[in-house]
């Protein structure tokens, strides 16, 4: 502590603490505990909050899993569809974004020039100045019964009729690993960069196949990257509202859509509460499970 | 098994820049053979088109008659020493060494008993479960070494391993190396920028300047017959003194440098030809620093000149005389350390001699910028 103030002088320590101490209790910690308290309260119109009825309660958490009262199910296997799905789904995104962003990113690190590495890395950001929304409406556009890739299938001959991309969520998994792509590729590219390429000479010159210098060399070094990666990619792709909404199938929910329905629609912030603290738990035991796979401490992965 | 390396008329272009220029060298099975040089002279690119690393832009690399070309550096029977040793810090030292037996698919036991002689050959037994960084540097060097000969290559190539290590352990490894080779018999391409590594190691050096060889020979030839200015003072210290032929006698020339007339043996052009020498040809005069003695009544060769001594410096086991002889001339020669040099002070004018036979005239030309 002394260190630092000395290093940054009075003014911009000060600033940094109060800055970090604010974001950090403020802006993260208060408004989840309040949502986690929230969660364990039942849905009571104003008047009555605080009174007699306003007690600690698990019935948002019961609804999840049994559904309501009046349901005929054991269970709430609608909800717990949704949830699993989204979860199973995000974690299909996140494996298919790894493999899609490695090879760019290791050909970014180093196989291109210079040059060419810094007109792919413009060429890949550049697209996400678009909002979120707009880059999701595009892709419907794109994939649309009548749009520009049936299009092309129908009028080149590959296809006879439009292919559904909507409806077989395709468009939706598109969508989904698009978003987030370069939460992938940034913290791969930087950790196969710092990797000495007289490794890979030395694993090719010992006789080593490409593979095989990828399985044993580039992903062993660049595993932190690998890790920090998938938690952020999993994490926002299983906590994506807009590209699900624009691009899902009609029979396809998203669980980030039921939340915003409790809150929003059903103005049930208690449950919708639950129903986040569910997905965030997951989210954290994700990281977890990653940082236990990986063998990687949380240090390395901001790293 | 160890094999001979052929360079025919290799050169290595990137735009317009020679990085290597009608290269033609052929190094003999199981010679200890280096290439010597000031960095960027094209060595390290001769390196990487023998291991395959670079496609030459002309030339063709043989190895054992057969041609190199389309062959990539996991195919070919070379392996590489990297300057920076680029050992696998994620591996254990054992796992480094038989790396290139696991990519072939040896199975696990057998992998283990080859790692086990190899860390017996290079003395760090019992030390394969330890990680590349709890070594110490000597030590790497050795384990690069074994990972190099798991294989068991036919040429081994070595990038100036040896550069990043202090000075003492330096020493050592040299002896180290040459041993290894010995033992091991296979043909070792070494490439260096250290003169005194390359002599005291190499059976055989070839010395490079600006992508193109300057001579190639052994090691005491290179020495003590450099064919052009570059070798003279790249490859140990010269005195040059810049002249003019005033005669030829057989072998041996007159050079007239700063109004003293010295005698010097014409210096070799190839290995079998002097070079010739007529009355006013600019040329260089070259005298090592060992061979310039003060002259007294025991020491009186057949060249005789003054100087005015500038500086002396201790060098440990050599002192070194810096001294003037006019104007734009100056040279250094230097005596063991028990010579009394108590009478040197500066300024004191000092009779100076050396023979004709250590002598060596050259034709005029650029000499090895320190």
């Amino acid at each position: 502590m002394n260190t630092f103030y000395k290093k940054n002088g009075p003014l911009i320590s000060t600033y940094f603490i109060i800055a970090i101490v604010f974001w950090l209790v403020f802006l993260i910690i208060i408004p989840q505990l309040y949502m986690l308290d929230l969660s364990f309260r039942p849905n009571l119109p104003p008047l009555l909050r605080g009174g007699p009825d306003d007690v600690h309660t698990l019935v948002h958490y019961k609804h999840f899993i049994f559904g309501s009262e009046t349901s005929q199910d054991n269970y709430n296997y609608v909800d717990i569809g949704v949830f699993f799905n989204t979860i199973i789904t995000a974690i299909f995104v996140t494996i298919i974004n790894l493999c899609f962003c490695y090879p760019i990113a290791f050909y970014m690190a180093k196989v291109a020039n210079p040059k060419s590495a810094r007109l792919l890395i413009v060429s890949l950001i550049i697209p996400f100045w678009i909002n979120e929304l707009l880059r999701s409406f595009a892709l419907r556009i794109l994939f649309a019964g009548e749009g520009v890739i049936n299009n092309v299938l129908i009028g080149s001959g590959l296809i006879d009729s439009a292919i559904n991309f909507i409806a077989l969520d395709i468009a939706l998994y598109t969508g989904l690993t698009y978003a987030y792509i370069l939460l992938m590729i940034f913290p791969l590219y930087n950790a196969i960069e710092s990797l000495d390429t007289n490794q890979l000479e030395a694993a090719k010159d010992l006789g080593s196949s490409t593979l095989r210098t990828h399985w044993r060399i580039v992903i062993p070094h660049a595993k932190a990257g690998i890790a920090s990666g998938c938690t952020m990619v999993f994490m926002l792709t299983a906590g994506a509202l807009a590209t699900p909404v624009v691009l899902s199938s009609p029979n396809t929910y998203w669980f980030t859509q039921l939340i915003y329905q409790w809150f929003n629609m059903n103005d049930n912030w208690s449950r919708g509460s639950a129903y986040s603290i569910l997905l965030l738990s997951v989210s954290v035991v994700f990281v977890l499970l990653m940082m236990r796979l990986f063998k990687v401490k949380i240090g390395e992965i901001i790293r | 098994m160890s094999a001979d390396v052929e360079l025919q008329n290799i050169s290595v272009t990137f735009g317009n820049f020679y990085a290597a220029k009608n290269v033609s060298v052929k190094i003999r099975e199981g010679e200890f053979f280096s290439f010597l040089g000031p960095s960027g002279c094209g060595k390290t690119t001769l390196l990487r088109a023998i291991s395959g690393f670079l496609n030459p832009s002309e030339g063709k690399v043989l190895i054992s008659g057969q041609d190199m070309a389309g062959i990539g550096p996991n195919k070919r029977p070379t392996s590489l020493i990297f300057q920076n040793l680029a050992l696998f810090p994620l591996m254990s030292v054992s796992e480094n060494i038989v790396f290139s037996l696991e990519v072939r698919g040896v199975g696990k036991l057998e992998r283990q008993k080859r790692a086990e002689e190899l860390l017996e050959l290079i003395a760090l037994s019992g030390q394969g479960d330890k990680k590349v960084h709890e070594l110490s540097g000597g030590q790497r060097q050795r384990v690069a070494i074994a990972r190099a000969l798991a294989i068991e290559p036919e040429v081994l190539l070595l990038d100036e391993p040896l550069s990043a290590l202090d000075l003492k352990l330096r020493q050592k490894m040299r002896t180290e190396l040459r041993a290894i080779q010995k033992r091991v018999g296979i043909t070792f391409i070494y490439i260096t920028h250290d003169q005194g590594e390359a002599l005291t190691m190499s059976d055989r050096v070839a010395v490079m300047n600006e992508g193109e060889l300057e001579q190639v020979g052994l090691c005491d030839d290179v020495y003590d017959y450099p064919h052009t200015p570059f070798v003279a003072t790249f490859v140990g210290e010269n005195n040059a003194f810049y002249g003019k032929v005033t005669s030829v006698q057989n072998d041996l020339v007159n050079v007239e440098s700063s109004g003293i007339n010295f005698f010097a043996k014409a210096g070799k052009k190839d290995e079998n030809s002097n070079h010739s020498f007529s009355s006013g040809d600019d040329v260089i005069l070259f005298i090592r620093p060992e061979s310039i003695f003060i002259k007294n009544d025991n020491n009186k060769l057949d060249n005789t000149f003054t100087a005015k001594v500038n500086t002396i410096e201790f060098e440990g086991n050599l002192k070194n005389i810096y001294l003037k002889m006019n104007s734009d001339m100056s040279l250094k020669f230097s005596v063991p350390n028990a010579v009394d040099t108590s009478e040197l002070s500066n300024n004191t004018d000092v009779e100076l001699t050396f023979s004709s036979q250590k002598a060596i005239v050259l034709p005029k030309g650029a000499l090895a910028v320190d």
